[in-house]
Protein backbone atom coordinates (compact mmCIF):
# COMPACT_ATOMS: atom_id res chain seq x y z
CA UNK A 1 0.00 0.00 0.00
CA UNK A 2 1.09 3.87 -0.60
CA UNK A 3 1.54 5.63 1.91
CA UNK A 4 4.02 8.63 3.21
CA UNK A 5 7.14 7.93 4.95
CA UNK A 6 7.29 7.81 8.38
CA UNK A 7 8.38 11.20 9.05
CA UNK A 8 5.48 12.61 7.44
CA UNK A 9 3.26 10.31 9.53
CA UNK A 10 4.91 11.47 12.80
CA UNK A 11 4.44 15.08 12.02
CA UNK A 12 0.49 14.02 11.25
CA UNK A 13 0.77 12.65 14.32
CA UNK A 14 1.57 15.33 15.92
CA UNK A 15 -0.62 17.73 13.97
CA UNK A 16 -3.69 15.69 14.96
CA UNK A 17 -2.73 15.81 18.53
CA UNK A 18 -3.16 19.89 17.91
CA UNK A 19 -6.42 18.88 16.34
CA UNK A 20 -7.21 17.18 19.31
CA UNK A 21 -6.25 19.44 21.92
CA UNK A 22 -8.03 22.22 19.97
CA UNK A 23 -11.41 20.68 20.04
CA UNK A 24 -11.40 19.30 23.28
CA UNK A 25 -10.88 22.68 24.35
CA UNK A 26 -13.05 24.57 22.34
CA UNK A 27 -16.02 21.67 23.50
CA UNK A 28 -14.89 22.26 27.23
CA UNK A 29 -15.21 18.99 28.02
CA UNK A 30 -14.14 15.12 26.81
CA UNK A 31 -11.60 12.82 27.23
CA UNK A 32 -8.02 14.05 26.73
CA UNK A 33 -5.67 11.34 28.03
CA UNK A 34 -7.33 8.12 25.90
CA UNK A 35 -7.03 10.39 22.84
CA UNK A 36 -4.30 11.46 22.87
CA UNK A 37 -2.29 7.17 23.69
CA UNK A 38 -4.09 6.03 20.37
CA UNK A 39 -3.23 8.82 17.78
CA UNK A 40 -0.27 6.71 16.22
CA UNK A 41 -2.53 3.57 16.17
CA UNK A 42 -4.89 5.18 14.16
CA UNK A 43 -2.21 6.91 12.10
CA UNK A 44 -0.80 3.17 11.32
CA UNK A 45 -4.12 2.41 10.56
CA UNK A 46 -5.49 4.68 8.30
CA UNK A 47 -2.69 5.12 6.49
CA UNK A 48 -0.98 2.07 6.16
CA UNK A 49 -2.89 -0.97 7.31
CA UNK A 50 -7.06 -0.15 6.32
CA UNK A 51 -8.23 -0.86 3.16
CA UNK A 52 -10.48 2.03 2.74
CA UNK A 53 -12.01 5.02 0.86
CA UNK A 54 -13.01 8.23 2.35
CA UNK A 55 -14.70 9.17 -1.01
CA UNK A 56 -17.18 6.19 -0.55
CA UNK A 57 -17.14 5.33 3.17
CA UNK A 58 -19.72 2.40 2.72
CA UNK A 59 -17.01 1.14 -0.05
CA UNK A 60 -18.49 -2.61 0.04
CA UNK A 61 -14.08 -4.17 -0.14
CA UNK A 62 -14.05 -1.91 2.78
CA UNK A 63 -11.83 -2.84 6.17
CA UNK A 64 -14.16 -2.21 8.93
CA UNK A 65 -12.79 0.00 11.87
CA UNK A 66 -14.51 -0.09 15.15
CA UNK A 67 -13.34 2.21 18.30
CA UNK A 68 -14.74 0.25 21.04
CA UNK A 69 -13.51 2.61 23.49
CA UNK A 70 -15.90 5.02 22.14
CA UNK A 71 -14.57 8.27 24.19
CA UNK A 72 -11.66 8.33 22.48
CA UNK A 73 -13.30 9.55 19.70
CA UNK A 74 -11.69 13.30 19.24
CA UNK A 75 -9.02 11.35 17.88
CA UNK A 76 -10.51 9.37 15.21
CA UNK A 77 -12.69 12.34 14.05
CA UNK A 78 -9.35 14.08 13.75
CA UNK A 79 -7.63 11.56 11.49
CA UNK A 80 -11.09 11.31 9.29
CA UNK A 81 -11.19 14.92 8.73
CA UNK A 82 -7.65 14.29 7.89
CA UNK A 83 -8.33 11.58 5.50
CA UNK A 84 -10.88 13.23 3.86
CA UNK A 85 -14.09 11.85 5.26
CA UNK A 86 -15.96 15.17 6.15
CA UNK A 87 -14.84 18.51 6.65
CA UNK A 88 -12.54 19.68 8.80
CA UNK A 89 -14.45 22.94 9.81
CA UNK A 90 -16.68 20.43 11.98
CA UNK A 91 -14.21 19.14 14.22
CA UNK A 92 -14.54 22.85 16.24
CA UNK A 93 -18.24 22.04 16.39
CA UNK A 94 -17.04 18.90 18.60
CA UNK A 95 -20.36 17.98 21.42
CA UNK A 96 -22.08 20.89 20.45
CA UNK A 97 -26.20 20.79 20.09
CA UNK A 98 -26.60 19.83 16.38
CA UNK A 99 -23.45 18.68 15.71
CA UNK A 100 -22.80 14.82 14.03
CA UNK A 101 -19.66 14.87 15.97
CA UNK A 102 -21.46 13.66 19.28
CA UNK A 103 -19.75 13.12 22.12
CA UNK A 104 -19.38 9.28 22.07
CA UNK A 105 -19.39 8.18 18.51
CA UNK A 106 -22.49 7.83 16.47
CA UNK A 107 -23.25 5.92 13.58
CA UNK A 108 -24.21 8.25 10.58
CA UNK A 109 -20.87 10.22 10.53
CA UNK A 110 -19.34 9.23 7.68
CA UNK A 111 -15.68 6.96 8.34
CA UNK A 112 -17.79 5.70 12.01
CA UNK A 113 -18.56 2.14 11.35
CA UNK A 114 -20.61 1.78 14.77
CA UNK A 115 -22.01 3.60 17.77
CA UNK A 116 -20.20 3.42 20.52
CA UNK A 117 -19.35 4.56 24.21
CA UNK A 118 -20.48 1.70 26.59
CA UNK A 119 -17.70 -0.45 27.44
CA UNK A 120 -17.34 -3.51 26.20
CA UNK A 121 -19.24 -3.76 23.17
CA UNK A 122 -17.38 -3.11 20.34
CA UNK A 123 -15.50 -6.67 19.73
CA UNK A 124 -18.70 -8.52 19.89
CA UNK A 125 -20.03 -6.39 16.94
CA UNK A 126 -16.25 -7.11 14.89
CA UNK A 127 -17.12 -11.00 15.43
CA UNK A 128 -20.62 -9.99 13.71
CA UNK A 129 -19.49 -8.55 10.91
CA UNK A 130 -16.04 -11.16 10.42
CA UNK A 131 -18.94 -13.77 10.76
CA UNK A 132 -20.89 -12.39 8.00
CA UNK A 133 -17.76 -11.41 5.43
CA UNK A 134 -17.30 -15.34 5.64
CA UNK A 135 -20.71 -15.95 5.07
CA UNK A 136 -20.33 -13.91 1.67
CA UNK A 137 -16.51 -15.41 0.85
CA UNK A 138 -15.10 -11.70 1.06
CA UNK A 139 -11.88 -10.96 2.82
CA UNK A 140 -12.48 -7.48 4.48
CA UNK A 141 -10.63 -7.32 7.52
CA UNK A 142 -12.06 -6.15 11.14
CA UNK A 143 -10.31 -3.83 13.46
CA UNK A 144 -11.34 -3.33 17.09
CA UNK A 145 -9.32 -1.03 19.11
CA UNK A 146 -10.13 -1.60 22.88
CA UNK A 147 -9.01 0.36 26.12
CA UNK A 148 -7.12 -1.57 28.52
CA UNK A 149 -9.76 -0.61 31.19
CA UNK A 150 -12.00 -1.30 29.11
CA UNK A 151 -10.95 -5.06 29.30
CA UNK A 152 -12.64 -5.17 32.74
CA UNK A 153 -15.84 -5.48 31.19
CA UNK A 154 -17.13 -9.58 30.86
CA UNK A 155 -18.21 -9.34 27.42
CA UNK A 156 -14.87 -8.69 25.95
CA UNK A 157 -13.99 -11.81 27.18
CA UNK A 158 -17.05 -13.63 25.84
CA UNK A 159 -16.44 -11.85 22.28
CA UNK A 160 -12.62 -13.38 22.68
CA UNK A 161 -13.79 -16.99 23.12
CA UNK A 162 -16.18 -16.35 20.13
CA UNK A 163 -13.58 -14.82 18.12
CA UNK A 164 -11.25 -17.59 18.85
CA UNK A 165 -13.81 -20.63 18.28
CA UNK A 166 -14.94 -19.47 15.52
CA UNK A 167 -10.98 -18.77 14.09
CA UNK A 168 -11.70 -15.29 13.08
CA UNK A 169 -8.40 -14.43 11.68
CA UNK A 170 -10.03 -11.31 9.91
CA UNK A 171 -10.51 -9.98 13.46
CA UNK A 172 -7.40 -7.60 14.48
CA UNK A 173 -8.20 -6.40 18.46
CA UNK A 174 -5.69 -3.67 19.42
CA UNK A 175 -5.39 -3.19 23.08
CA UNK A 176 -4.58 0.48 24.13
CA UNK A 177 -2.39 -0.44 26.28
CA UNK A 178 -2.41 2.89 28.60
CA UNK A 179 -2.35 1.22 32.18
CA UNK A 180 -4.51 3.79 33.32
CA UNK A 181 -8.18 4.11 34.12
CA UNK A 182 -10.49 6.91 35.50
CA UNK A 183 -10.41 5.62 38.80
CA UNK A 184 -6.29 4.86 38.63
CA UNK A 185 -3.86 2.59 37.49
CA UNK A 186 -5.54 -0.34 35.86
CA UNK A 187 -3.05 -2.77 38.38
CA UNK A 188 -5.28 -0.91 41.30
CA UNK A 189 -8.50 -0.68 40.15
CA UNK A 190 -8.74 -4.60 39.26
CA UNK A 191 -5.37 -6.12 38.45
CA UNK A 192 -5.90 -8.40 35.41
CA UNK A 193 -2.58 -9.81 36.11
CA UNK A 194 -0.80 -11.68 33.19
CA UNK A 195 -2.55 -9.70 30.85
CA UNK A 196 -0.41 -11.46 27.33
CA UNK A 197 -1.03 -15.01 28.95
CA UNK A 198 -4.88 -14.20 28.93
CA UNK A 199 -5.24 -13.49 25.55
CA UNK A 200 -3.43 -16.41 24.55
CA UNK A 201 -5.13 -18.52 26.96
CA UNK A 202 -8.52 -17.92 25.19
CA UNK A 203 -7.02 -18.52 21.80
CA UNK A 204 -5.27 -15.42 20.34
CA UNK A 205 -2.26 -14.33 18.72
CA UNK A 206 -0.59 -11.89 21.26
CA UNK A 207 1.61 -9.65 19.41
CA UNK A 208 3.30 -6.70 21.67
CA UNK A 209 4.56 -3.46 20.05
CA UNK A 210 5.27 0.24 21.25
CA UNK A 211 1.72 1.92 20.71
CA UNK A 212 3.64 5.43 19.46
CA UNK A 213 6.09 3.76 16.77
CA UNK A 214 4.24 4.19 13.80
CA UNK A 215 7.14 1.85 12.34
CA UNK A 216 6.51 -0.67 14.29
CA UNK A 217 2.71 -0.37 14.36
CA UNK A 218 2.55 -1.17 10.70
CA UNK A 219 4.83 -4.25 11.03
CA UNK A 220 2.61 -5.60 13.43
CA UNK A 221 -0.70 -5.01 11.56
CA UNK A 222 1.46 -6.29 8.55
CA UNK A 223 2.14 -9.55 11.22
CA UNK A 224 -1.36 -9.88 12.01
CA UNK A 225 -2.71 -10.54 8.37
CA UNK A 226 -0.28 -13.11 8.58
CA UNK A 227 -2.13 -14.84 11.41
CA UNK A 228 -3.95 -17.62 10.36
CA UNK A 229 -6.98 -19.94 12.27
CA UNK A 230 -6.74 -17.49 15.41
CA UNK A 231 -7.75 -13.95 15.71
CA UNK A 232 -4.65 -11.51 16.72
CA UNK A 233 -4.30 -9.09 19.29
CA UNK A 234 -2.43 -6.68 18.95
CA UNK A 235 -1.30 -5.10 22.37
CA UNK A 236 0.07 -1.42 22.27
CA UNK A 237 1.98 -0.08 25.03
CA UNK A 238 0.82 3.67 25.16
CA UNK A 239 1.16 6.65 27.62
CA UNK A 240 -2.15 8.17 28.49
CA UNK A 241 -1.94 12.09 27.51
CA UNK A 242 0.56 11.14 24.88
CA UNK A 243 2.90 14.12 23.43
CA UNK A 244 2.02 16.74 26.46
CA UNK A 245 3.86 16.85 28.92
CA UNK A 246 1.87 17.45 31.95
CA UNK A 247 -1.00 15.44 30.77
CA UNK A 248 0.61 12.57 30.22
CA UNK A 249 0.35 9.63 32.84
CA UNK A 250 -2.13 11.82 34.79
CA UNK A 251 -5.42 9.45 36.00
CA UNK A 252 -7.07 13.60 36.07
CA UNK A 253 -6.72 14.03 32.48
CA UNK A 254 -9.27 10.95 31.67
CA UNK A 255 -12.02 12.90 31.00
CA UNK A 256 -11.57 16.72 31.22
CA UNK A 257 -10.42 18.78 28.67
CA UNK A 258 -7.75 21.42 28.70
CA UNK A 259 -8.66 25.53 29.56
CA UNK A 260 -7.08 27.60 27.18
CA UNK A 261 -4.15 28.52 28.95
CA UNK A 262 -3.24 24.61 28.88
CA UNK A 263 -4.17 24.46 25.52
CA UNK A 264 -1.64 27.04 24.61
CA UNK A 265 1.03 25.14 26.60
CA UNK A 266 0.03 21.88 24.63
CA UNK A 267 0.42 23.56 21.66
CA UNK A 268 3.87 25.31 22.11
CA UNK A 269 5.06 21.56 23.20
CA UNK A 270 3.24 20.27 20.36
CA UNK A 271 5.05 23.27 18.06
CA UNK A 272 8.44 22.37 19.67
CA UNK A 273 8.00 18.46 18.64
CA UNK A 274 6.85 19.02 15.33
CA UNK A 275 10.34 20.97 15.05
CA UNK A 276 12.10 18.35 15.74
CA UNK A 277 10.96 15.86 13.08
CA UNK B 1 -64.66 -19.14 21.22
CA UNK B 2 -65.42 -21.31 24.83
CA UNK B 3 -66.67 -24.71 24.28
CA UNK B 4 -64.69 -24.95 20.68
CA UNK B 5 -62.16 -27.70 20.70
CA UNK B 6 -58.93 -25.12 19.72
CA UNK B 7 -55.21 -26.75 19.53
CA UNK B 8 -52.64 -26.21 21.87
CA UNK B 9 -49.55 -24.81 20.58
CA UNK B 10 -46.38 -23.07 22.02
CA UNK B 11 -45.97 -20.04 20.38
CA UNK B 12 -42.15 -20.64 20.00
CA UNK B 13 -43.00 -23.41 17.70
CA UNK B 14 -44.85 -21.01 15.69
CA UNK B 15 -41.64 -18.87 15.44
CA UNK B 16 -39.78 -21.64 14.50
CA UNK B 17 -41.94 -22.53 11.80
CA UNK B 18 -41.84 -19.43 10.84
CA UNK B 19 -37.96 -18.89 10.91
CA UNK B 20 -37.51 -22.35 8.52
CA UNK B 21 -40.01 -20.40 6.07
CA UNK B 22 -37.87 -17.43 5.83
CA UNK B 23 -34.13 -19.37 5.60
CA UNK B 24 -36.15 -20.97 2.59
CA UNK B 25 -36.82 -17.73 0.70
CA UNK B 26 -33.97 -15.64 2.11
CA UNK B 27 -30.35 -16.07 2.24
CA UNK B 28 -29.50 -13.20 4.57
CA UNK B 29 -31.11 -14.98 7.78
CA UNK B 30 -28.59 -15.61 10.01
CA UNK B 31 -29.59 -17.36 13.15
CA UNK B 32 -28.22 -16.53 16.41
CA UNK B 33 -28.35 -18.74 19.99
CA UNK B 34 -27.23 -18.54 23.39
CA UNK B 35 -26.74 -22.43 24.04
CA UNK B 36 -30.83 -22.77 24.58
CA UNK B 37 -31.54 -24.03 20.74
CA UNK B 38 -33.58 -26.69 21.44
CA UNK B 39 -35.99 -24.81 24.07
CA UNK B 40 -36.04 -21.56 21.80
CA UNK B 41 -36.74 -23.64 18.63
CA UNK B 42 -33.21 -22.09 16.68
CA UNK B 43 -32.45 -25.89 16.30
CA UNK B 44 -35.15 -26.03 13.80
CA UNK B 45 -33.33 -23.81 11.37
CA UNK B 46 -30.06 -25.01 12.42
CA UNK B 47 -31.24 -28.62 11.03
CA UNK B 48 -31.62 -27.11 8.19
CA UNK B 49 -29.51 -24.31 7.54
CA UNK B 50 -26.33 -25.50 9.77
CA UNK B 51 -23.99 -22.71 7.41
CA UNK B 52 -25.90 -19.70 8.58
CA UNK B 53 -26.19 -20.85 12.61
CA UNK B 54 -23.77 -19.91 14.96
CA UNK B 55 -23.63 -20.72 18.39
CA UNK B 56 -22.23 -18.22 21.18
CA UNK B 57 -22.50 -20.47 24.00
CA UNK B 58 -24.09 -19.06 27.43
CA UNK B 59 -23.60 -15.21 26.37
CA UNK B 60 -26.20 -13.43 25.59
CA UNK B 61 -24.21 -10.25 25.72
CA UNK B 62 -21.69 -11.25 22.97
CA UNK B 63 -24.58 -12.74 21.45
CA UNK B 64 -26.86 -8.95 20.83
CA UNK B 65 -23.02 -7.86 20.27
CA UNK B 66 -22.61 -9.99 17.25
CA UNK B 67 -25.94 -10.15 16.06
CA UNK B 68 -25.31 -5.90 15.67
CA UNK B 69 -22.21 -7.07 13.47
CA UNK B 70 -24.52 -8.88 11.12
CA UNK B 71 -26.65 -6.62 10.83
CA UNK B 72 -24.01 -4.16 10.00
CA UNK B 73 -23.34 -6.19 6.98
CA UNK B 74 -27.09 -6.24 5.37
CA UNK B 75 -27.70 -9.68 7.05
CA UNK B 76 -31.12 -9.98 9.26
CA UNK B 77 -29.92 -11.50 11.93
CA UNK B 78 -32.74 -13.29 15.07
CA UNK B 79 -30.92 -13.52 18.27
CA UNK B 80 -32.85 -16.15 20.53
CA UNK B 81 -32.83 -17.26 24.25
CA UNK B 82 -34.92 -16.76 26.93
CA UNK B 83 -36.97 -13.71 27.53
CA UNK B 84 -35.16 -13.37 30.80
CA UNK B 85 -31.55 -13.02 29.44
CA UNK B 86 -33.07 -11.57 26.24
CA UNK B 87 -34.18 -8.36 27.53
CA UNK B 88 -32.27 -8.32 30.95
CA UNK B 89 -29.38 -10.01 30.45
CA UNK B 90 -28.49 -8.07 27.51
CA UNK B 91 -30.70 -4.65 27.75
CA UNK B 92 -27.33 -2.08 27.30
CA UNK B 93 -26.32 -3.98 24.17
CA UNK B 94 -29.71 -3.90 23.09
CA UNK B 95 -30.14 -0.03 24.05
CA UNK B 96 -26.17 0.85 22.26
CA UNK B 97 -25.52 -1.36 19.84
CA UNK B 98 -28.83 -2.39 18.40
CA UNK B 99 -31.29 0.54 18.99
CA UNK B 100 -28.98 3.14 19.11
CA UNK B 101 -28.06 2.40 16.04
CA UNK B 102 -31.42 1.43 14.54
CA UNK B 103 -29.91 -1.84 13.30
CA UNK B 104 -31.80 -4.62 11.72
CA UNK B 105 -31.75 -6.92 14.50
CA UNK B 106 -34.58 -9.41 15.57
CA UNK B 107 -34.67 -10.45 18.95
CA UNK B 108 -36.44 -13.77 20.30
CA UNK B 109 -37.31 -14.18 23.41
CA UNK B 110 -39.15 -17.68 24.42
CA UNK B 111 -40.07 -18.99 27.79
CA UNK B 112 -42.08 -15.11 28.47
CA UNK B 113 -44.17 -15.18 31.46
CA UNK B 114 -45.27 -17.29 34.26
CA UNK B 115 -46.37 -19.85 31.62
CA UNK B 116 -42.89 -21.16 32.09
CA UNK B 117 -43.99 -22.59 35.19
CA UNK B 118 -41.75 -24.66 37.45
CA UNK B 119 -38.65 -23.09 36.71
CA UNK B 120 -39.34 -20.06 38.83
CA UNK B 121 -38.84 -16.10 39.29
CA UNK B 122 -35.29 -16.23 37.20
CA UNK B 123 -36.63 -18.44 34.60
CA UNK B 124 -40.25 -16.17 34.38
CA UNK B 125 -40.29 -12.72 32.54
CA UNK B 126 -42.03 -10.41 34.15
CA UNK B 127 -40.60 -7.52 32.21
CA UNK B 128 -39.67 -7.66 28.78
CA UNK B 129 -42.22 -5.46 27.53
CA UNK B 130 -41.04 -2.51 29.99
CA UNK B 131 -37.39 -3.07 29.01
CA UNK B 132 -37.91 -3.22 25.63
CA UNK B 133 -40.91 -0.20 25.20
CA UNK B 134 -38.48 2.45 26.75
CA UNK B 135 -36.04 1.70 23.61
CA UNK B 136 -36.36 4.67 20.85
CA UNK B 137 -36.91 2.49 17.44
CA UNK B 138 -37.85 -1.12 19.07
CA UNK B 139 -40.78 -2.84 18.26
CA UNK B 140 -42.61 -5.09 20.48
CA UNK B 141 -44.62 -7.82 19.01
CA UNK B 142 -46.32 -10.27 21.52
CA UNK B 143 -48.23 -13.18 19.70
CA UNK B 144 -51.44 -14.55 21.23
CA UNK B 145 -51.30 -17.93 19.27
CA UNK B 146 -48.58 -19.91 17.24
CA UNK B 147 -50.22 -19.08 14.33
CA UNK B 148 -49.95 -15.34 14.86
CA UNK B 149 -45.89 -15.96 15.97
CA UNK B 150 -45.29 -17.85 12.88
CA UNK B 151 -46.64 -14.81 10.72
CA UNK B 152 -45.40 -12.23 13.39
CA UNK B 153 -41.61 -13.67 12.34
CA UNK B 154 -42.19 -13.75 9.04
CA UNK B 155 -43.04 -10.06 8.85
CA UNK B 156 -40.79 -9.25 11.46
CA UNK B 157 -38.31 -8.96 8.27
CA UNK B 158 -40.56 -6.72 6.25
CA UNK B 159 -39.59 -4.10 8.80
CA UNK B 160 -35.96 -2.88 8.87
CA UNK B 161 -35.11 -2.05 12.63
CA UNK B 162 -34.91 -3.63 15.58
CA UNK B 163 -37.90 -5.95 16.73
CA UNK B 164 -38.27 -7.96 19.99
CA UNK B 165 -41.12 -11.01 19.85
CA UNK B 166 -41.99 -12.57 23.07
CA UNK B 167 -42.94 -15.82 23.13
CA UNK B 168 -44.34 -18.45 25.37
CA UNK B 169 -42.99 -22.37 26.35
CA UNK B 170 -46.09 -23.77 27.24
CA UNK B 171 -48.85 -25.21 24.89
CA UNK B 172 -51.21 -22.07 24.03
CA UNK B 173 -54.70 -22.13 22.63
CA UNK B 174 -54.84 -21.33 18.69
CA UNK B 175 -57.32 -19.12 18.08
CA UNK B 176 -56.17 -17.01 15.18
CA UNK B 177 -56.87 -18.31 11.32
CA UNK B 178 -54.84 -17.99 8.09
CA UNK B 179 -57.53 -15.58 6.66
CA UNK B 180 -57.42 -13.45 9.85
CA UNK B 181 -55.96 -9.73 9.19
CA UNK B 182 -52.12 -9.63 10.51
CA UNK B 183 -50.27 -6.51 10.27
CA UNK B 184 -47.68 -5.27 12.75
CA UNK B 185 -48.78 -2.29 14.78
CA UNK B 186 -52.35 -2.68 14.02
CA UNK B 187 -54.70 -3.96 16.67
CA UNK B 188 -57.09 -6.50 15.80
CA UNK B 189 -60.89 -6.12 17.08
CA UNK B 190 -61.83 -9.97 17.53
CA UNK B 191 -65.27 -8.75 19.43
CA UNK B 192 -67.54 -5.70 18.73
CA UNK B 193 -69.02 -4.56 22.03
CA UNK B 194 -70.24 -0.86 23.48
CA UNK B 195 -69.89 -1.13 26.98
CA UNK B 196 -66.16 -1.40 27.56
CA UNK B 197 -62.76 -2.36 25.95
CA UNK B 198 -60.71 -5.52 26.64
CA UNK B 199 -57.14 -5.34 25.26
CA UNK B 200 -54.93 -8.19 25.63
CA UNK B 201 -51.59 -9.98 24.29
CA UNK B 202 -50.20 -13.17 24.42
CA UNK B 203 -52.43 -16.27 25.75
CA UNK B 204 -54.01 -13.63 27.75
CA UNK B 205 -56.22 -12.74 24.81
CA UNK B 206 -57.61 -16.29 25.13
CA UNK B 207 -58.80 -15.56 28.86
CA UNK B 208 -59.83 -12.27 27.54
CA UNK B 209 -62.11 -13.62 24.94
CA UNK B 210 -63.38 -16.39 27.63
CA UNK B 211 -64.17 -13.86 30.08
CA UNK B 212 -66.11 -12.13 27.43
CA UNK B 213 -68.38 -14.49 27.32
CA UNK B 214 -68.95 -14.37 31.05
CA UNK B 215 -70.04 -10.61 30.52
CA UNK B 216 -72.56 -11.39 28.25
CA UNK B 217 -74.23 -13.24 30.53
CA UNK B 218 -74.62 -10.63 33.11
CA UNK B 219 -75.40 -8.36 30.07
CA UNK B 220 -72.23 -6.48 29.65
CA UNK B 221 -71.31 -6.29 25.79
CA UNK B 222 -67.18 -6.24 26.07
CA UNK B 223 -65.07 -4.89 22.71
CA UNK B 224 -62.41 -7.69 22.56
CA UNK B 225 -59.06 -6.53 20.80
CA UNK B 226 -55.86 -8.38 20.18
CA UNK B 227 -53.25 -5.43 20.80
CA UNK B 228 -50.45 -7.81 19.74
CA UNK B 229 -47.78 -5.00 18.98
CA UNK B 230 -47.34 -3.39 22.27
CA UNK B 231 -45.15 -1.25 20.14
CA UNK B 232 -45.70 1.04 18.17
CA UNK B 233 -49.29 0.71 19.90
CA UNK B 234 -52.24 1.10 17.71
CA UNK B 235 -53.32 4.48 18.94
CA UNK B 236 -56.19 5.13 16.85
CA UNK B 237 -57.70 1.86 18.18
CA UNK B 238 -57.24 2.66 21.89
CA UNK B 239 -58.93 6.06 21.14
CA UNK B 240 -61.23 4.63 19.41
CA UNK B 241 -62.29 2.32 22.23
CA UNK B 242 -61.60 4.86 24.95
CA UNK B 243 -64.54 7.18 23.15
CA UNK B 244 -67.22 4.83 21.97
CA UNK B 245 -67.04 2.36 24.90
CA UNK B 246 -65.89 4.63 28.37
CA UNK B 247 -64.31 2.18 29.91
CA UNK B 248 -60.87 0.31 29.27
CA UNK B 249 -59.43 -3.35 31.19
CA UNK B 250 -55.84 -4.22 29.98
CA UNK B 251 -54.71 -7.84 29.99
CA UNK B 252 -51.11 -9.06 30.30
CA UNK B 253 -48.93 -12.05 31.63
CA UNK B 254 -46.75 -9.75 32.78
CA UNK B 255 -45.97 -6.78 35.14
CA UNK B 256 -47.83 -4.15 35.27
CA UNK B 257 -45.13 -1.57 35.90
CA UNK B 258 -44.72 0.12 32.86
CA UNK B 259 -45.88 -2.71 30.55
CA UNK B 260 -48.62 -3.13 28.23
CA UNK B 261 -51.57 -1.66 30.17
CA UNK B 262 -49.12 1.75 31.14
CA UNK B 263 -48.54 1.85 27.35
CA UNK B 264 -52.36 1.77 26.87
CA UNK B 265 -52.81 3.80 29.61
CA UNK B 266 -50.43 6.47 28.31
CA UNK B 267 -52.55 7.02 25.32
CA UNK B 268 -55.94 7.13 26.99
CA UNK B 269 -55.02 9.30 29.80
CA UNK B 270 -53.12 11.36 26.87
CA UNK B 271 -56.30 11.58 24.30
CA UNK B 272 -59.34 10.55 25.97
CA UNK B 273 -59.66 9.97 29.86
CA UNK B 274 -61.77 7.15 30.66
CA UNK B 275 -61.58 4.72 33.93
CA UNK B 276 -58.70 2.11 32.85
CA UNK B 277 -58.28 -0.75 34.93
CA UNK B 278 -55.09 -3.31 34.67
CA UNK B 279 -54.90 -7.70 34.94
CA UNK B 280 -51.27 -8.42 35.31
CA UNK B 281 -48.61 -9.28 37.85
CA UNK B 282 -48.37 -6.40 40.28
CA UNK B 283 -44.59 -5.91 41.52
CA UNK B 284 -43.74 -9.44 42.79
CA UNK B 285 -41.52 -11.98 40.79
CA UNK B 286 -43.20 -15.14 39.86
CA UNK B 287 -43.21 -18.59 42.08
CA UNK B 288 -42.96 -22.06 40.72
CA UNK B 289 -45.61 -23.81 39.75
CA UNK B 290 -47.65 -25.26 37.03
CA UNK B 291 -48.77 -23.06 34.65
CA UNK B 292 -52.05 -23.54 34.98
CA UNK B 293 -51.67 -23.17 39.02
CA UNK B 294 -49.81 -19.86 38.44
CA UNK B 295 -52.64 -18.43 36.27
CA UNK B 296 -55.16 -18.67 39.01
CA UNK B 297 -52.46 -17.96 42.02
CA UNK B 298 -51.56 -14.53 39.83
CA UNK B 299 -55.38 -13.46 39.42
CA UNK B 300 -54.86 -13.78 35.60
CA UNK B 301 -57.96 -15.85 34.60
CA UNK B 302 -61.50 -14.77 33.25
CA UNK B 303 -63.00 -14.53 36.27
CA UNK B 304 -60.02 -11.95 37.30
CA UNK B 305 -60.47 -10.39 33.79
CA UNK B 306 -64.61 -9.77 34.95
CA UNK B 307 -63.84 -8.57 38.08
CA UNK B 308 -61.98 -5.55 36.65
CA UNK B 309 -64.51 -5.12 33.91
CA UNK B 310 -66.77 -4.38 36.60
CA UNK B 311 -64.74 -2.62 38.65
CA UNK B 312 -64.00 -0.33 34.98
CA UNK B 313 -67.83 0.09 34.58
CA UNK B 314 -68.63 1.39 37.88
CA UNK B 315 -66.22 4.08 37.66
CA UNK B 316 -67.74 5.37 34.26
CA UNK B 317 -69.49 8.59 34.70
Amino acid sequence: MNHPNIRELQKKAIEIRKDILKMLTLAGSGHTGGSLSIVEILVALYYHALKNDPNNPKWKERDYFLLSKGHGCPALYAVLAEKGYFNREDLWKLRKLGSMLQGHPQLGLPGIEISSGSLGQGLSIANGIALAARLDKSDIRVYCLLGDGETNEGQVWEAAMTAAHYKLDNVCAIIDFNKLQIDGFCCDVKDMGAYFDKWKNFGWETIETDGHDIKKLMNAFDKAKTIKGMPAVIIAHTIKGKGVSFVENKVEWHGIAPKKEEYERAMKELDEALGKI
Amino acid sequence: MAGEKLKMVPTRDGFGEGLIELGRKNKDIVVLSADLTDSTRANWFKKEFPERFFGLGVAEQDMIGTAAGFALMGKIPFACTFGVFASGRAWDQIRVSVAYMNLNVKIIGTHGGISVGPDGATHQALEEISLMRILPNMTIIVPCDALEAKRATIESVNLKGPVYIRLGRSGAHVITKESDPFKIGKAVCLKDGKDLTIFACGQMVYEAALACDELKKDGIDARLVNMHTPKPIDKDCIIKAASQTGAIVAVEEHTIAGGFGSAIAEVVIENCPVPVKFVGIRDRFGVSGEPDELFEHFGLRAKNIVQAAKEALAMKR
